[in-house]
């Protein structure tokens, strides 16, 4: 029998305000094992975990249960203190009365009946707990970075001066990502390619540094320290050590109506490509799907032209595996689709642009090599409107829930850039609300109006109709005014929303990392440890955890490289003893468990058993306690329940359900 | 109630079989046969081992011959030799469901695929009010053998015609089955009688053997998810009035368990004295509530809907029903799959695909 003490925690007044502290002690001392329970304004306190420590020594307790917040917070805290007391930190239980008690009702009465309710479920599982023993695993010095974007990058090259080897897979041709489609960057207005370029050169040149363009993450197995991942490199049928970026390919290639990515489909590019001048590499890739010669055996154009030899049609996708202490999500954004919003006109007319097609526009690099001019037939606009928070702060099915954050500032800088190099262009922008906190962001905005002379309406837009004349009647309404806005407008400039990267459910699938409903990553703590994965050894960096703009996202690319750095100086790591095992006299050798496995951890051996006289050979299943995390997916699908897990076990789940419905 | 079975000479099925089984015995392919014998009544051949030629002569195959066999070859897999053992053609779907999980070893067996002419249920023949039965004509035969006329009098040689034609036969709606009993002959339709599950036949073809023998009749005519559409479209409490009434008959005999090819457990959670489980099935109203929707959680994406619960389920209960809303929801969130279509496919419960329903998806509908 346990000698099991129960603390119950007011937090203050954050459980003790709805939940009587005095009551759940009172409940607890009758429960089966319990010899002491006390309740303490702060038990994470100095002053609390002494009342721990000196209850463990007196009362010779063999289990505790601390009542109180989430054991995210202090389960480590008070299996800490527990050590302390010589005993054994797994004999630990936390009965949240917190977050799944007091911060959710109201009534006291309720509220004290659920958190008994809880404590009889902890006390009934440490009944049952028996003392587990860490082990230790080793890490590999060496991270992974998925996607090559701003925030991978930085990423890449802060880790890769530490001195950790890094990876960077890519699944566009070129690093570079987002920034690298866009012209000038606010609230500074310099241009984005001078200042990304830099970067980009600076990690293709980093020794520490290896870059897979074209390629793809296929699998992830393993854990914190010891991930092991497929990347499939994809064929370029291009020969990267032959090649030397000459471009006489892409000229020559006759396939040219492919709608080119970089430019947003705004002009088409050749089968043989690199997506844009400064690409990293500087090595085209054949898409096969375009290219003559793969769609009809003809051609060869690119293959006669390449001076070095390097064009080879018969390169095949490559599976690179590799080992990696840490990985870190950088996969980034794209804008929404605009299937939904057809009152703007999108489909129908070409003056209708998203914001980042502007981007190329205004570009030198872009379709028009930077002149603002009207793509249906190329007049120079001098009626702009710029529609705010399409798709954004959406409250219905149509659009995204959350404000996209930079849409604000670069309509301010485009409608800036606009009025400055094309004075006699009107601007007129649409706007929920402008929200610009940020260094020199405000000042920016009000230059916008002020000094620019841009338009800001606080309305939104209705309709955008085309004429037979080419213009577009803009309807919109003045909310300060209260009055219809009827505008003749040259061309209409969408700010869409951003959301993550469709890439990355899979990815977050793979690493078991959670996603939230917009499938932006999930932090550990959305506070604390905001760069961090729930999932050990998984990092975030940049739009893929959130909307930001360039500054935060490097600031945070940078926090999930020190995140990394300090997982990868470590030599070995803690492993978790809560790991599964099976029962060799209820083992099936079905291999159900085997399969539903995500860490391979399982393998089957034929083995001598002796059950109750008879002896024979049986396939039974054998854990590797090095490799199972304690997921717990075996136990469930275990038809004969062989499989268990320490510190979970079956009979300790159902203690826990059967004290709950008592 | 032995002397009241009229003594019949065997039937061209039972001959056709038990030649074969003595050749593959003589010639040492297999040490013994696995099939079905004669029980104390006309409808209840059950499952039997024959080790000799002599033992072979209770040797039946009938249209009472429902029992699949596959499962009693993980006991023959750990016996010295190979087994031949006699599978239809929806036992072979169990078989390789078995090999699939390491339950039966297939180099211990030699597979015979039989024909199978839909399997008749006694309980049906009783629920007709046909009680005391001394014989029935027009079962004796488990498949259509070569030469023989068929259970409606078409030669096989005009089964054949009507296959080459590409006309679907349907379980023949002339083939009658006559009945003495103590009060007197009765008749009663073939198809009447026949078990539910071969009204939902999965097929003439047997998914893994070593040889085939005889015919099968198609004998599919109704729609297999038509019960399981009909008790969704009740209200929940409907629903839960329906499993209530149909479950309370339950008296734990385990028949279903046991017999069933998926069930397949060493120790079942329910024997096992290790969980809280065994217990727990002792109070009353659990088998109205946890037992058989436990079981169905355990056989999820494993059952290959071979319906042997429901047919020695001595109360009755239409136990496969809650087994096909799995094998429904199964096929409607991940794509259609059969448990034991083959011997290798992961199931859709164990395997994972990026694409894969979410959990959520349930709650929608």
């Amino acid at each position: 029998m346990q000698r099991i003490g129960v603390f119950v925690c007011h937090c203050g007044s954050n459980i003790a305000a709805t939940v009587d502290v005095k009551k759940v002690v009172e409940m607890a001392l009758m429960e089966p094992g319990v010899v002491h329970a006390e309740d303490y304004p702060y038990m994470c306190s100095e002053a609390g975990q002494a009342k721990i420590l000196e209850a463990i020594k007196t009362q010779g307790l063999t289990g505790i249960v601390v009542c109180s917040c989430s054991p995210r917070m202090h389960e480590t805290t008070f299996r800490k203190a527990a050590e302390r007391a010589g005993l054994n930190p797994y004999m630990v239980e936390i009965a949240n009365i917190r977050e799944h008690c007091s911060w959710i009702h109201k009534d006291t009465t309720e509220a004290t009946k659920k958190a008994v309710i809880l404590a009889r479920a902890a006390i009934a599982k440490v009944n049952l707990n028996a003392p587990l023993q860490p082990g230790e695993s080793r890490v590999t010095k060496r991270a992974l970075i998925i996607g090559g974007g701003i925030a991978g990058i930085q990423t890449a090259l802060d880790i890769a001066d530490a001195g950790y080897e890094v990876d960077i897979v890519e699944q566009s041709p070129s690093i570079g990502g987002r920034m690298s489609q866009l012209d000038k960057t606010f609230p500074t207005l310099d241009c984005s390619a001078c200042i990304l370029t830099p970067k980009m050169v600076e990690a293709n040149a980093h020794e520490k540094i290896h870059i897979y363009t074209y390629s793809e993450v296929e699998k992830v197995s393993g854990f914190v320290g010891d991930f092991t991942v497929d990347i499939r490199k994809k064929a370029r049928s291009v020969d990267m050590d032959k090649c030397t970026g000459c471009g006489v390919c892409q000229e020559k290639c006759p396939s040219k109506k492919t709608p080119s990515e970089f430019n947003r489909g705004l002009n088409n590019r050749s089968a043989i490509y690199t997506p844009f001048a400064q690409a990293i590499p500087n090595v085209p890739v054949i898409d096969r799907e375009a290219c003559i010669k793969f769609k009809t055996g003809k051609c060869g154009l690119c293959e006669k032209v390449c001076q070095a030899g390097a064009i080879d049609y018969e390169q095949q996708d490559e599976i690179i595996t590799e080992k990696y202490g840490a990985i870190v999500v950088a996969t980034g954004f794209d804008v929404i689709k605009l299937d939904n919003y057809d009152e703007y006109a999108y489909s129908q007319s070409k003056d209708v642009i998203t914001s980042l097609e502007l981007e190329r526009i205004m570009n030198a690099a872009g379709p028009t090599k930077g002149h603002l001019e009207r793509l249906s037939d190329g007049r120079a606009p001098k009626e702009i409107v710029f529609v705010q928070c399409v798709g954004s702060r959406c409250a219905d099915e149509r659009g995204k829930s959350y404000c996209s954050k930079i849409c604000c500032m670069y309509t301010a800088k485009h409608a800036m850039l606009i009025r400055d190099k094309y004075p006699d262009t009107h601007v007129t922008v649409f706007y929920i609300d402008v929200r610009t906190p940020g260094k020199n962001f405000d000042e920016f905005y009000r230059r916008a109006v002020e000094e620019y002379g841009v338009d800001y309406i606080k309305g939104q837009v209705g309709k955008v109709l085309p004429q037979p004349d080419g213009t577009l009647l803009v309807q919109g309404a003045d909310l300060i005014d209260n009055h219809q806005v009827l505008i003749r407008a040259d061309m209409v400039v969408l700010a869409a929303a951003i959301e993550p990267n469709p890439s990355v459910r899979g990815i977050a699938t793979m690493l078991t990392a959670s996603i939230d409903t917009n499938n932006f990553l999930t932090e550990a703590h959305p506070k604390l440890r905001p760069v961090e994965s729930p999932t050990a050894g998984v990092f975030l960096s940049g739009v893929c955890q959130g909307p930001k703009d360039i500054p935060e996202t490097v600031a945070q690319a940078g926090a999930a490289a020190v995140k990394a750095i300090g997982l990868l100086a470590k030599d070995k790591l803690t492993t978790n003893p809560c790991t599964a095992h099976s029962d060799e006299l209820l083992c099936n050798g079905c291999s159900t468990c085997a399969h539903v496995c995500p860490y391979g951890a399982i393998t089957y051996e034929d083995k001598q058993v002796n059950d109750h006289g008879i002896r024979e050979v049986r396939r039974l299943a054998v854990v590797n306690s090095a490799l199972c995390q304690g997921c717990g997916a075996c136990t469930v699908a275990c038809p004969s329940g062989a499989m268990d897990l320490k510190g979970f076990s079956n009979r300790q789940i159902i203690a826990e359900v059967d004290a709950i419905c008592r | 109630m032995q002397e009241l079975i009229r003594e019949t000479k065997p039937s061209a099925s039972s001959q056709a079989l038990v030649h074969r089984a003595c050749e593959l015995l003589s010639d040492g392919t297999v040490a013994r046969v696995l099939g079905w014998k004669k029980g104390d009544l006309p409808y209840n051949p059950e499952p039997a081992f024959f080790d000799s030629a002599e033992a072979l002569s209770s040797f039946t195959y009938d249209a009472f011959c429902g029992a699949n066999l596959s499962k009693y070859m993980i006991e023959a897999s750990r016996l010295e030799g190979k087994t031949l053992v006699f599978l239809k053609p929806c036992d072979t779907y169990s078989f390789n469901q078995l090999i699939k999980e390491h339950r039966v070893d297939r180099e211990k067996a030699y597979i015979v695929g039989i024909g199978c002419t839909g399997k008749l249920s006694g309980e049906k023949i009783h629920a007709l009010g046909i009680k005391a039965v001394e014989a029935i004509e027009g079962a004796e035969d488990g498949m259509l053998c070569e030469g023989q006329e068929s259970a409606s009098g078409k030669t096989r040689a005009a089964e054949e015609a009507a296959a080459a034609a590409e006309i679907v036969a349907p379980a023949d709606p002339d083939a009658v089955l006559t009945i003495q009993t103590l009060y007197g002959e009765k008749t009663c339709a073939y198809d009447e009688v026949m078990l539910e599950r071969c009204h939902v036949c999965k097929g003439k073809e047997h998914k893994i053997y070593d040889e085939l023998l005889g015919q099968s009749r198609e004998t599919k005519n109704a729609d297999r998810f038509a019960e399981v559409e009909r008790i969704e479209a009740m209200s929940p409490q409907e629903r839960f009035a329906f499993f209530q009434s149909e479950l309370s008959k339950c008296i734990r005999c385990n028949a279903c368990r046991n017999v069933c090819p998926a069930c397949s457990c060493r120790k079942c959670v329910f024997d096992s004295n290790k969980f809280d489980s065994s217990q727990k099935a002792n109070v009353d109203s659990f088998e109205e509530k946890m037992f058989h929707i436990i079981r169905a959680f355990h056989v999820a994406g494993r059952c290959t809907d071979c319906g042997e619960c429901s047919r020695v389920c001595p109360q009755g209960i239409p136990l496969h029903l809650f087994n096909r809303k799995f094998i429904k929801d199964i096929d409607t969130f991940y794509g259609e799959f059969q448990a034991g279509e083959d011997a290798e496919t992961k199931g859709p419960l164990t395997s994972f695909t990026l694409d894969d329903a979410e959990p959520g998806i349930a709650e929608g509908r």
